[in-house]
């Protein structure tokens, strides 16, 4: 036994052993425990009388539910394709041997050190129809100039697109200005050769070099989809309705303020569903090799 | 040696084409710029020249007045003491959850990096999926965990909660790390007769500085910025800035000075982005490693 124990203190085993224990409790237990509230009657009082799927049906009867899950839709592909566009653009401007690179690139990653409530908040402000745009267009002299958005429940999800492209796209732009940074000069040299117009060396040759890059900024990007909370808190609480409600909120609603623990929890179960669905395919790439 | 390089990308050889590459970058330079200058320059603004209303128009007699009130007399809900509570709480549960969720991540990753298993690779995608796991999934065990350990809206809860939630990332990142570290330093420790956290703590760690740096950084930033864990977990004496903040602007009972909401999001912002102008290069080497392997 001493000797088993000596032998030990000098292998990784006790620590992986240790980390993987709380992995395993903290996160995977925690997902089968949450599954399993998911599946009783459970509302202010956890109960662990099970009853089947009824939570799921009830869920999928929600209104609120049914309108989160669209709006996490929506303004997940455009804050997606926005944000890539966008840094994709920046990047490879950033590669072009430009003055001041550092000044500018110091600039368009400074978003990310900011809370997303910070930058809710200050977008809601600028966006803001009395104090905000609106309001200093008009004062300036354009009285029908109209920038409700924030305020109106048909283009209110699109001020949260806005937002957060601002506050992303530096993401994007580093990553994508790593991978063009490791472009081999020779691949350079034979576009030139072949007299390839630039744009087309970018979408035909140089990205789809890039895909495993690019696979990455989605995954993050996705992530952030799934789990955003912090700015729709910051910018519109759901609002104006329910017109901004996605499905974090929801189940943090659900869990804390409306106590409905089963309802609840079947909505986390059905967000870590979509997030692995969406993820299986990078997964499956990245360690199908390796296992 | 990067111009070195460089020397065979292309180049927009066109004057046009050179000028509309600046417009574009410093249209999107502004972009990014409106939203902080905005809320600084009206956070300057006595009431009165708020209630004109023209957001764009510098203060013309700028005033701390905000400032001030924001730091230590707005109110959030019951209470009226500034940010200055929040600011403290913040502290008190970064520093230690940073410090603890780094050094602890160091370890794991450099057990990971030196555990030959098949099976290493099995726990690198769990813990990989642990990544992308959305909180909501986690939150209603970890509240009964805690409050089984009698932990759930304390200090030392709070900081538990950002550890846990925190180490799969630092690990990751250490483990990328020593992954790329040769194998000859630790088996030469090893030859000496040191045993394994002997050699992280006195061979390896030494080694490390400059991913410890960017860990720490990506930590504080996440940790300073988090909103919901700190709602849910930290409890009402412990509460982070993020949350005080929101309580000051939503605080219906005060009366309505913008100024004083936009003075008290910018000092909310200012750790953060005090630590990303002093660390830029380490900051973007953290995003760009953590994400393109994470």
């Amino acid at each position: 036994m001493r000797a088993w124990l000596h032998r030990q203190s000098f292998k990784p085993d006790v620590t992986v052993a240790v980390f993987f224990g709380v992995v395993t409790i903290f996160f995977y237990g925690s997902i089968l425990w949450t599954f399993y509230m998911s599946m009783t009657r459970s509302t202010l009082m956890p109960s662990y009388e099970l009853i089947g799927f009824d939570q799921y049906v009830k869920l999928f009867t929600n209104y609120r539910w049914l309108v989160s899950c669209m709006n996490m839709v929506i303004f997940g592909v455009l804050f997606i394709i926005g944000t890539l566009c966008f840094g994709a653009l920046l990047a490879i401007f950033a590669d072009r041997r430009i003055q001041a690179e550092s000044l500018f690139r110091t600039i368009f990653l400074y978003p990310l050190a900011v809370s997303l409530i910070v930058t809710g908040l200050s977008w809601r402000w600028v966006l803001d129809p009395v104090n905000g745009l609106q309001g200093l267009m008009r004062s300036a002299g354009w009285e029908s100039f109209t920038f409700d958005w924030l305020t109106n429940p048909d283009r209110a999800i699109y001020t949260l697109v806005i937002a957060s492209i601002w506050h992303s796209t530096g993401l994007v732009m580093v990553i994508i200005l790593a991978g063009l940074r490791g472009v081999d000069n020779d691949l350079w040299r034979a576009i030139r050769m072949e007299g390839v117009p630039l744009w087309r060396a970018y979408l035909q040759v140089i990205f789809p070099g890039m895909r495993p890059v690019i696979a990455s900024c989605v995954v993050l990007l996705m992530s952030e989809v799934i789990r955003g909370y912090d700015l729709v808190i910051a910018m519109t609480k759901g609002g104006p309705g329910i017109a901004t409600e996605m499905p974090a909120k929801f189940a943090v609603d659900f869990y804390f303020a409306r106590v409905n623990l089963g309802l609840a929890s079947a909505a986390s179960i059905v967000m870590l569903l979509i997030s692995l669905v969406m993820l299986t395919p990078y997964f499956y790439s990245e360690f199908r090799k390796r296992i | 040696m990067s111009r070195a390089v460089q020397v065979d990308r292309p180049v927009f050889g066109l004057r046009v084409a050179r000028f509309g590459l600046y417009a574009f970058l410093i249209m999107s330079a502004a972009f990014f710029l409106l939203p902080l200058l905005l809320i600084i320059s009206n956070s300057l603004k006595p009431l009165e020249e708020i209630r004109q209303g023209n957001l764009l128009a510098l203060p013309v007699r700028p005033t701390f007045d905000a400032w001030i009130t924001a730091w230590k007399s707005a109110c959030t809900g019951l209470e009226c003491g500034g940010v200055r509570p929040g600011l403290w709480n913040s502290i008190k549960i970064a520093v230690p959850s940073v410090a603890i969720s780094t050094l602890v991540g160091a370890l794991n990753g450099y057990a990971l990096a030196q555990w030959k298993s098949r099976r290493a690779n099995l726990i690198m995608l769990l813990v990989t999926i642990g990544l992308f796991i959305p909180y909501q999934a986690m939150l209603y065990p970890t509240v009964k965990i805690l409050s089984s350990m009698g932990l759930f809206r304390t200090y030392a809860g709070i900081v538990l909660v950002h550890v846990v939630y925190g180490l799969p990332y630092t690990t990751l990142l250490f483990r990328n790390f020593y992954v790329g570290v040769p194998d000859e330093i630790s088996r030469a420790a090893r030859m000496e007769g040191a045993s394994f956290l002997r050699t992280f703590w006195s061979v390896i760690l030494p080694i490390s500085t400059n991913i410890l740096v960017v860990v720490a950084i990506l930590q504080f930033t996440g940790i300073w910025n988090d909103y919901l864990l700190g709602l849910i977990f930290a409890g009402n004496d412990n509460l982070p800035m993020t949350v005080q903040l929101t309580n000051i602007v939503n605080n219906a009972r005060g009366s309505v000075s913008p100024n004083v909401n936009m003075a008290a999001a910018v000092i909310t912002a200012i750790p953060t982005l005090v630590v990303y102008f002093l660390s830029g290069r380490y900051f973007v080497r953290g995003i760009a490693a953590g994400a393109v392997k994470g």
